[in-house]
């Protein structure tokens, strides 16, 4: 296999991944585009280079927080791996920012905005050192940054939904990385925000970073993103967003499903041939 | 007095001490070991490890009972307390594992296999027990204190064995608080930065079987659990910041094992657990009821409050809008704001007015009513006349930067054209179905 290209942001190859031996997803395969060096997109040398939007679609269970998940190394993969930067994931963990999706959390959990922004720049502070003061002086401007800073001594049970995605965001901003995968920062956040966010994350990618969302807005793509990957379970379609989401291949990613890859997805599972005893108990 | 309590007077007087004699070296042990249950356990029940103590310490039985029989087969000594613990800690782990293993292979729901667990184990280590209670040397062991626990049981070195692992355990949970704490909040985070949430989590656990298994001959392995989830519990309602949280947890277990430990020793068969549980539960049901904000009387009397600063804006609009609208002021409203001095009787027949005072602080309340409505009519199309309503409820809501993006927001929309007071948008009795 060839030198893995150190400024592609993220490679899958052949990822296979599996609850429960069931596959969720099969033989994913996708090159994030590399930033554009300024003087390419015809700007001056010395200009910071322009990254790239990339949206992640696909319906429910399509496989697209497993995706992320599995890049992270969070959930086993099957078969297959992803590279960042050319590099597996734990050589380049502190280049890689993570939003999870926000129902992940308990947010009854006795901690302020301001500490869980911290909790960004733990993997900077290393094992045993505590939050020390320019930790939470950073975490303070991060908050800034997403608008929100008059509520960072809050416990986050008590902010709304927004304000609970912009802290996770700010969070994110804290690792001060290349790379941001985020998992449907766009959901559940009212206008405002969600146009807070977008210009957040357009000013990220100006500055030569690449920022990866999982998102379900379908009519908001196309304005949003550069980059598309229209995913169930397998890859249906990876581009630019013009020629890539188009009629066809939305359809095939949100039609009909593919009846006989769930019945040998159940098979592996090692139900597909007790399909009838199964039915008998449920 | 009580005749119990006489006679451990006399006991205590033929040991040759005063009465505190008689809780040296236990009680402390038992103070130090509360703590450690409320620092490990309120991380515990944040990380949703509660049934998981729970099972481990019935789990634990059969270890004791067994680890009892073997050394005494072995001609040692089966009532030396660190080979009961080894036995406990050694069931205990593998009743963790097997309930993971009818879990995952078993197809059961994590709840299910921890309970069935913890009955059969339960059962198990009862039937054991009885054994050791027929065998000659087993009379005398004392191993039913393992069921609901006897501090008075706890001798020096015992002591030293409690407080030293319990001690031990507070010390890793401040050196890794902030570790901890992001395992806790949010596993996936913590393993996308590297930061081992396996590993952690096999710490956390190490930590709960230490204290459950320690914690054993203290409080017994039927309400060990307690003494887990209960300071947790009481922390919460007193503060919203995990370090406090865990400080306050480990006051409370403290307290509460000093209290109940002193009087289970004061008390012939009152055992030890019980006693101390239910001292941590009178903290619990204090703390539910007198906590500041969230208990029960402050959130009664903030109810109170906030109703009766609603009737108070009420009658100010009230006021307000008739006397904008050349009106007497309606009584029922002015009474309200006579009480406060807000309104005066003017002698010359004007009728009832607004002091100074009264209209500055009507004209906020109006402020805040009308840009409710201003933003309900130009952002939610609400029809003007049925703004009023809406409006009603949300004006009482004080949150000063809700405010601040309400007033943007409307001005914004009407090119910054809001009056002071702004007008209403609809007629005075508009939409208003009552008096
Ligand atoms: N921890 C898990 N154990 C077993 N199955 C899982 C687990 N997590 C997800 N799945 C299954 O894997 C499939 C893909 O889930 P995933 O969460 O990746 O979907 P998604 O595309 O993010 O969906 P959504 O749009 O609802 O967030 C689903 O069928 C789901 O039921
Ligand atoms: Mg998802």
């Amino acid at each position: 296999m060839n030198v893995p290209d150190p400024n592609c942001p993220l490679l899958v190859r052949d990822l296979t991944v599996s609850y429960n031996k069931r596959p969720v997803l099969w033989d994913v395969d996708y090159a994030a585009p590399a930033p554009t060096p300024a003087v390419a997109a015809g700007g001056k040398a010395g200009e910071p280079s322009r990254g790239n939007l990339i949206a992640i679609v696909g319906p429910n269970g399509a496989g697209k927080s497993t995706l992320l998940k599995a890049a992270l190394g969070l959930v086993p993969v099957t078969m297959g791996d992803c590279l960042f930067f050319g590099q597996a994931i734990d050589r380049v963990r502190d280049r890689i920012a993570y939003v999870p999706q926000r129902e992940s959390v308990d947010w009854d959990f006795p901690v302020s905005a301001l500490d869980v922004v911290a909790m960004g720049g733990y993997r900077a502070l290393g094992w045993l050192r505590p939050v020390d003061k320019a930790t939470r002086v950073r975490a303070m401007s991060c908050l800034d940054r997403v608008r929100i800073a008059d509520l960072a001594g809050r416990q986050i049970g008590q902010l709304s939904g927004g304000q609970q995605q912009r802290v996770f965001i700010a969070r994110a901003l804290m690792q001060d990385a290349p790379l941001y995968l985020m998992d449907e920062p766009f959901a559940g956040v009212d206008a405002a925000t969600e146009r807070a966010i977008l210009t957040l994350l357009r000013t990220l990618r100006d500055r030569a970073a690449t920022v990866v969302c999982v998102h379900h807005d379908l009519h908001t793509v196309g304005n949003y993103f550069d980059h598309v990957l229209l995913l169930n379970s397998r890859v249906i379609a990876a581009g630019p967003v013009a020629t890539t989401l188009t009629e066809a291949n939305l359809q095939i990613a949100y039609g009909g499903r593919l009846t006989l890859l769930d019945r040998a997805a159940d098979a592996l599972a090692g139900r597909g041939l007790a399909s009838g005893a199964g039915e008998a108990i449920r | 007095m009580n005749v119990a309590m006489l006679q451990f007077d006399a006991a205590a007087a033929s040991a040759g001490g005063g009465w505190l004699a008689g809780l040296w070296p236990s009680v402390p042990a038992a103070m130090v070991l509360g703590a450690a249950c409320g620092v490990v356990g309120t991380l515990a029940v944040l990380r949703q490890r509660a049934l998981m103590a729970d099972t481990l310490a019935h789990a634990a039985l059969p270890g004791v009972a067994a680890a009892f029989l073997i050394a005494a087969a072995m001609g040692m000594d089966g009532r030396s307390l660190p080979v009961l613990l080894a036995g406990a800690t050694i069931s205990g782990v593998l009743g963790i594992g097997l309930a993971h293993v009818l879990q995952r292979h078993g197809k059961l729901r994590d709840d299910a296999a921890m309970a069935a667990v913890l009955g059969a184990s339960f059962g198990l280590g009862t039937v054991l027990l009885s054994v050791v209670q027929r065998s000659p040397a087993g009379g005398q062991a004392g191993l039913a204190r393992f069921l609901f626990g006897q501090t008075a049981a706890i001798r020096s070195d015992d002591a030293v064995l409690i407080a030293g692992v319990a001690g031990a355990c507070v010390l890793v949970v401040a050196a890794l608080y902030k570790e901890l704490r992001l395992l806790c909040f949010d596993a996936a985070f913590c393993a996308a930065i590297g930061r081992k949430p396996g590993l952690l989590d096999v710490l956390l656990l190490t930590m709960l079987t230490l204290v459950t298994v320690v914690g054993l001959q203290a409080v017994g392995l039927v309400l060990i659990v307690a003494m887990l989830i209960i300071p947790s519990l009481t922390a919460r309602f007193l503060t919203d910041r995990l370090w406090l949280m865990m400080i306050i947890a480990g006051v409370v277990g403290a307290v509460s094992a000093g209290v109940g430990g002193a009087a289970s020793a004061h008390m012939a068969k009152l055992p030890a657990g019980p006693a101390i549980v239910s001292a941590a539960a009178v903290c619990l049901a204090l703390a539910a009821v007198f906590a500041p904000g969230k208990g029960v009387v402050s959130r009664w009397v903030r109810r109170v409050r906030a109703t009766r600063q609603t009737i108070f804006e009420h009658a100010l609009r009230r006021c307000y809008e008739a006397a904008e609208h050349g009106q007497p002021l309606p009584q029922r409203h002015t009474r309200v704001l006579a009480r406060r001095g807000l309104v005066l009787d003017a002698a010359g027949g004007e009728g009832v007015r607004l002091t100074p005072e009264g209209l500055a602080l009507a004209e906020q309340v109006i402020t805040r009513h009308r840009l409710w409505e201003a933003y309900l009519v130009t952002f939610g199309s609400q029809a003007p006349e049925h703004a009023d309503d809406p409006a009603d409820l949300i004006e009482h809501l004080r949150d000063p930067v809700l405010i601040r993006e309400l007033e943007a927001a409307v001005r914004e929309r009407s090119g910054g054209a809001v009056p002071a007071v702004p007008q209403s948008p609809h007629a005075l009795d508009a939409g208003r179905g009552r008096a």
